[in-house]
C-alpha cells in the first residue's frame, strides 16, 4: 500500500465545493495512481465535472486538498497544469478554425515549438483518422469527429495525466467505439487517465477503478473486479413471457421460494439465484397458466448491477438518462 | 520562452480568426470616413475644419473598433467555452489576458491611421507632434480595449456585450470632448467628463494636432496610464470572480 501511495499522481482530501447553498462537491477524497485508468461514475448532477474543474484549476474548492504529481495545487493549480490534458465534456475548439491549426495552436499554449506542434498535429491527425479533414474548418466537422479532434487537443503537449469527461456522450456508436478504443490505446501507452461517465457500461470496459459518486458523495472506490465479485456468485436470468396471466408473478413466488423473482415490466421477469437457474420448471409453470415463453437468457453479472445495490439508483432511471442523451447503444 | 510561445500564438490567432476578416476591415475604413465625412459636412467650414475634427474622429475610430470587437469575441468564446481551453493552459492569466488584448490594440492603433491619413490628403499636417500623437493613439486603444475586457467580463451574452458597450460609447462621444469642448457642456454633466478616460485621450490628440489642450500631456498621460491599469485590474478580478468559480 505504502508503494502505491508513493506512486499516486493525484491526491484528493476532502474536497468540498458549494454553489449557494448546493453542495456540488461533499468532502470527497481519492487518489489515482500513475498509469491508472481511473473512472468517476454518476448521474448527471453527481458532482464529475465540478470535481474534474477543481482538478484542472477550472473552479476553485471551498475546502480541502489538490496534490497533482506533488504539486500542491489547491491554492495555485496553474502549477500542474503542463502536465495535464483536459478533454471537457463539450467539444469546445475555435469553429473558425481548421482541424489542424487547432491542434497546432493548442500546442503553442503548452510552448511548443513551430516544428514540433506541426509534426505532432500531422502525427496526430493521422493516427485518429483525421487527416482528411485536417483542413476543414471544425464547425464543418461530425460529432464524432469533434470529439475526437478535442480528444487529439487534450493530448498534444503529451500530457501526464487526461482528464475525459463523458467522452462518448452524444454521439453516435461506431464513433462512441472508436473513441473507446483511443481511450484503450492511451492507457496503454502509459498515460494516466482520469475517466467520468456516467455510462457503467463504458466504465467496466476500460476503466482498472472505480469511483461512485452521488450527490456530491463518493460512495464507494475500489477495482473493477473487487467490485464485481460479489455478484459473480449470482445466476440471473430474464425471461420474456407472451400473454401473461395476472397471478403469473405471484405464481411464480410460491413455486420457486428458492429464487429472487421481480417483475421487471409486463411479461418480463429477473431471476435471481444463488444456485443455477434451472429453466424447464419455470417453463412448464409458466405454460401452466397459458402463457408462452418467449425468450430466456442469462444475464452476466455486471456492474450496474454493483450500482445499483450501492446507490440505490434505479436502473430505469439510468436507461431513461442515457435515452435523453442521444444514445442508443 | 513556453510562455512568450503561448502568447504569441494567441495574438496571432486573434488576428487571423477576428481581426483581419474582410467586414472587420471594412468597418475599420468605412466607420472613420464616415464620422469625418458627418461633422466635415455640419462644420460648414470647409476643408479648414479637418484639423480640428481629426482629435475626435481619431479617438472614435479606435474606440469602436476595439470596444465592440474585444467584447464580442471574448464572449463568443466564453459563451462556446473554447475560452476554457485558454484559462487551462499553464500561462499566467495575466499574461494570457494581455495576449487576448493585445490583437484589439494592434487593431485598435492601426485604426487610428485611417483618418489621419485622409486627412493628410485634405490638409496640411506637417505641424503635428507625432511622437504624442502615436503615443496617445496606442494609449487610448489600450484603454478603449481594457475598456472592452471589462465589458466581456461583465456579461455572458454576445449580445449583452454589444449592449453593453453602447451604454459607455455613445455618452463618451458627447462627453469627452470629441466635438464638443467639455467647457461647452452643461456645468452639472462636466464632472462626468473627467471620469471618462477618453477626455484624456482626446485632450492629448488636441495638442498633438492643433495645441489646443487644456491639461498638460504629462498629466493626461498619466491619469489615462491611471484608467489602464485599473481596469486592467478589476477585469483580472473579475475573471477570477465570475470564470474561475
Amino acid at each position: 500500500m505504502q508503494s502505491k501511495s508513493n506512486n499516486s499522481l493525484i491526491k484528493v482530501r476532502q474536497l468540498t465545493k458549494r454553489f449557494d447553498k448546493l453542495i456540488a462537491v461533499n468532502d470527497i477524497s481519492f487518489e489515482v495512481f500513475k498509469g491508472e485508468l481511473f473512472g468517476f461514475l454518476g448521474p448527471n448532477g453527481a458532482g464529475k465535472t465540478t470535481t474534474i474543474n477543481m482538478l484542472t484549476g477550472l473552479a476553485r474548492p471551498d475546502s480541502g486538498s489538490i496534490e497533482i504529481s506533488g504539486l500542491d495545487c489547491s491554492k495555485n493549480p496553474k502549477l500542474a497544469q503542463h502536465l495535464i490534458g483536459i478533454v471537457p465534456d463539450e467539444s469546445n475548439l475555435y469553429p473558425e478554425l481548421t482541424g489542424y491549426d487547432n491542434l497546432c495552436f493548442c500546442a503553442s499554449l503548452y510552448g511548443m515549438r513551430k516544428h514540433e506542434r506541426e509534426e505532432r498535429a500531422r502525427d496526430l491527425l493521422e493516427k485518429f483518422g483525421l487527416s482528411d479533414a485536417a483542413n476543414r474548418k471544425f464547425a464543418g466537422y461530425s460529432k464524432g469527429m469533434k470529439r475526437k479532434l478535442t480528444i487529439a487537443a487534450g493530448i498534444i503537449h503529451r500530457p501526464e495525466i487526461l482528464f475525459l469527461d463523458e467522452p462518448t456522450t452524444g454521439i453516435d456508436v461506431a464513433s462512441a467505439r472508436q473513441i473507446r478504443q483511443l481511450i484503450a490505446n492511451l492507457h496503454d501507452s502509459g498515460t494516466t487517465i482520469f475517466l467520468t461517465t456516467h455510462y457503467i457500461e463504458e466504465a467496466e470496459r476500460l476503466c482498472q477503478r472505480i469511483g461512485f459518486i452521488v450527490q456530491g458523495k463518493i460512495v464507494r472506490i475500489d477495482t473493477v473486479i473487487s467490485l464485481l465479485q460479489p455478484i459473480q456468485k449470482k445466476h440471473t436470468m430474464v425471461i420474456s413471457v407472451l400473454h401473461p396471466d395476472e397471478g403469473l408473478h405471484h405464481k411464480l413466488i410460491s413455486e420457486f421460494p428458492e429464487y429472487s423473482i421481480e417483475l421487471v415490466s409486463k411479461g418480463q421477469f429477473r431471476i435471481v439465484s444463488e444456485k443455477v437457474i434451472n429453466i424447464g420448471p419455470l417453463v412448464r409453470c409458466i405454460e401452466e397458466t397459458g402463457g408462452e415463453v418467449s425468450e430466456a437468457r442469462r444475464i452476466r453479472p455486471s456492474l450496474e448491477e454493483v450500482f445499483v445495490n450501492i446507490t440505490g439508483i434505479e436502473l430505469n432511471a439510468m436507461k431513461k438518462e442515457k435515452q435523453k442523451n442521444g444514445r442508443s447503444s | 520562452m513556453k510562455r512568450w510561445i503561448a502568447f504569441w500564438n494567441i495574438l496571432l490567432k486573434d488576428m487571423r480568426a477576428y481581426y483581419l476578416k474582410p467586414p472587420n476591415i471594412s468597418w475599420g475604413l468605412i466607420f472613420p470616413v464616415a464620422w469625418t465625412g458627418m461633422f466635415f459636412i455640419k462644420s460648414g467650414k470647409g476643408l479648414d475644419s479637418i484639423i480640428s475634427l481629426l482629435p475626435g474622429v481619431v479617438a472614435i475610430s479606435i474606440l469602436f473598433g476595439t470596444t465592440s470587437m474585444l467584447a464580442v469575441t471574448v464572449t463568443f468564446e466564453k459563451k462556446n467555452k473554447s475560452f476554457d481551453r485558454l484559462l487551462l493552459a499553464p500561462i499566467p492569466l495575466r499574461l494570457l489576458m494581455l495576449a487576448k488584448t493585445s490583437g484589439a490594440i494592434l487593431f485598435g492603433s492601426i485604426n487610428a491611421f485611417i483618418p489621419i491619413i485622409i486627412a493628410s490628403f485634405l490638409a496640411d499636417i506637417s505641424h503635428v507632434n507625432w511622437f504624442a500623437l502615436v503615443l496617445a493613439a496606442i494609449m487610448i486603444a489600450i484603454a478603449s480595449t481594457f475598456l472592452g475586457l471589462f465589458i466581456a467580463v461583465s456579461v455572458s451574452e454576445v449580445f449583452e456585450a454589444q449592449t453593453f458597450s453602447n451604454f459607455f460609447r455613445f455618452p463618451m462621444i458627447f462627453l469627452c470632448g470629441l466635438f464638443f469642448p467639455i467647457t461647452s457642456l452643461p456645468i452639472f454633466l462636466r464632472p462626468l467628463s473627467y471620469v471618462l478616460p477618453l477626455t484624456y485621450g482626446v485632450d492629448i490628440l488636441r495638442g498633438a494636432i492643433d495645441k489646443g489642450n487644456i491639461m498638460p500631456l504629462w498629466l493626461d498621460f498619466l491619469i489615462i496610464l491611471g484608467f489602464c491599469v485599473l481596469l486592467f485590474a478589476i477585469s483580472l478580478k473579475n475573471i477570477h470572480k465570475r470564470w474561475i468559480m
